[in-house]
């Protein structure tokens, strides 16, 4: 057990996260940031962030985390990389324990974010960084002058699509539906790209590998029922994102996609836990709406606090 | 600790002729993940107790990428006695990095 007691502790070093730090900090309160690997989270995947006001050239993601970690360590909140084993969320002393030790704290702000969902395929795990990526602006350039696939039909899908179009010779587009489901602005440059082709109302039935990792995709087309198989070097899924909100399974009322059931004041069901950011139920996650959602759950925290007292 | 860049010519020295096992690391500028993992990296590399953590720039070293089939990056492999171990590709916690650093050792160890 690490012995001090923290007011708060914000699990997950994302926008929200830092936010929820920088905020409950110049209230005062003692607040320890839980991370497993470095500030940012999803943010930090992201080269170039274009829609966080401010930056008038942009921003690069992982700069911007580290200002947020810095911006909330510079009013005395505190970071510790570990991962978060479990919760006990119940009671005025709360106990979060990760592979660093066991923590105490009076509130916990849950911003964990969410991560890339996976296909669920049987290989997929083993092929993981072996053919199969989960973000193409990470590992695009792997690929240059080769032949690729990306499986989904979403904003990530297309935006995935069109910077691989960039790097590699081929891209193959593969879909389940008849059409995309990505916002129009991508329908015109996808269009234009002459290196990308659609396979669409395919169903993704196996990765193809030998020894060295990806070597195809085999797929079912929903149409006729027959299969199919592309020769690929690289497959890159993007079939959307789920939240990463294990650690309060059973704990917390989640909703049918595993998001935390929280309003905007940001409050779970049980007084003094609140959820920031991407793992909360909620219309939009981008960085300024989880950014104010770690305001809005420091400020919660606060209220909690002076209600204890 | 400094955290030694390795080239072609000082990897024999630098590595497959340690004393001690090494922690590698092969890494590109470009290569956001790295960039995630580089904070990882420094933090290990100041721990007293932790092996000595040293990185190949695949972009300037294309022999050791090749000799060492490196396909993705970031890819961490423990090299000792001059052999290296399992590879890590992109860990996504410090605490992956630690305990597979920890199980590579004891591996190692049981081998010989």
């Amino acid at each position: 057990m690490i012995n001090k007691m923290y007011d708060t502790i914000i699990v997950g070093g994302g926008p929200a996260g830092y936010t929820a730090a920088l905020y409950a900090a110049r209230s005062g309160l003692a607040a320890l940031v839980l991370e497993m690997l470095s500030p940012g989270g999803q943010m930090a995947t992201t080269s170039q962030v274009d829609n966080y006001p401010g930056f008038e050239e942009g921003v690069d993601g992982f700069a911007l985390a580290e200002k947020m970690q810095k911006g909330a360590e510079r009013f005395g909140a505190e970071s510790a990389f570990a991962e978060v084993t479990g919760l006990q969320l119940d009671g005025r002393i709360k106990t979060v324990r990760t592979t660093g030790g066991d923590y105490q704290t009076r509130t916990v702000i849950l911003a964990m974010g969410a991560s890339p969902r996976t296909l669920g395929l049987p290989e997929e795990q083993d092929l993981r960084g072996r053919g199969v990526s989960y973000c193409a602006t990470c590992d695009g350039m792997f690929y240059r002058g080769k032949t690729v696939a990306v499986l989904g039909g979403g904003n990530t899908a297309a935006a995935d699509a069109l910077t691989l179009a960039k790097l590699c010779k081929k891209v193959y587009l593969v879909h389940r539906r008849d059409t995309l489901r990505a916002d129009s602005v991508y329908e015109q440059p996808l269009l234009k790209a002459e290196n990308i082709e659609f396979i669409l109302n395919a169903r993704v039935k196996s990765m193809l590998h030998d020894d060295n990792g990806v070597t195809g995709v085999a797929y079912e087309d929903k149409m006729t029922g027959e299969m199919h198989e592309l020769t690929v070097d690289g497959i890159f899924v993007a079939v959307g994102r789920s939240p990463n909100t294990a650690p309060a399974e059973g704990l917390l009322e989640l909703d049918k996609s595993g998001y935390i059931v929280a309003g905007e004041d940001t409050k779970t069901g049980i007084p003094g836990v609140y959820a920031a950011g991407d793992v909360r139920v909620k219309p939009l996650r981008q960085i300024i709406t989880a950014a104010a959602d770690g305001a809005v759950a420091a400020k919660a925290a606060e209220e909690y606090l002076s209600g204890l007292k | 600790m400094e955290i030694i860049s390795l080239t072609s010519e000082n990897f024999e020295s630098e590595v497959l002729q340690a004393e001690t096992p090494v922690l590698v690391e092969f890494w590109a500028p470009w290569c956001i993940y790295c960039k995630r993992l580089a904070p990882v990296i420094g933090r290990l590399g100041e721990l007293e107790d932790f092996i000595p953590i040293k990185t190949v720039n695949v972009d300037e070293q294309p022999e050791l990428e090749e000799r060492y089939d490196v396909r993705v990056i970031p890819t961490l492999m423990v090299f000792k006695n001059g052999e290296p171990g399992e590879r890590l590709i992109a860990p996504l916690s410090q605490h992956q990095l630690e305990t597979f650093v920890t199980d590579q050792l004891k591996e190692q160890t049981e081998e010989l």
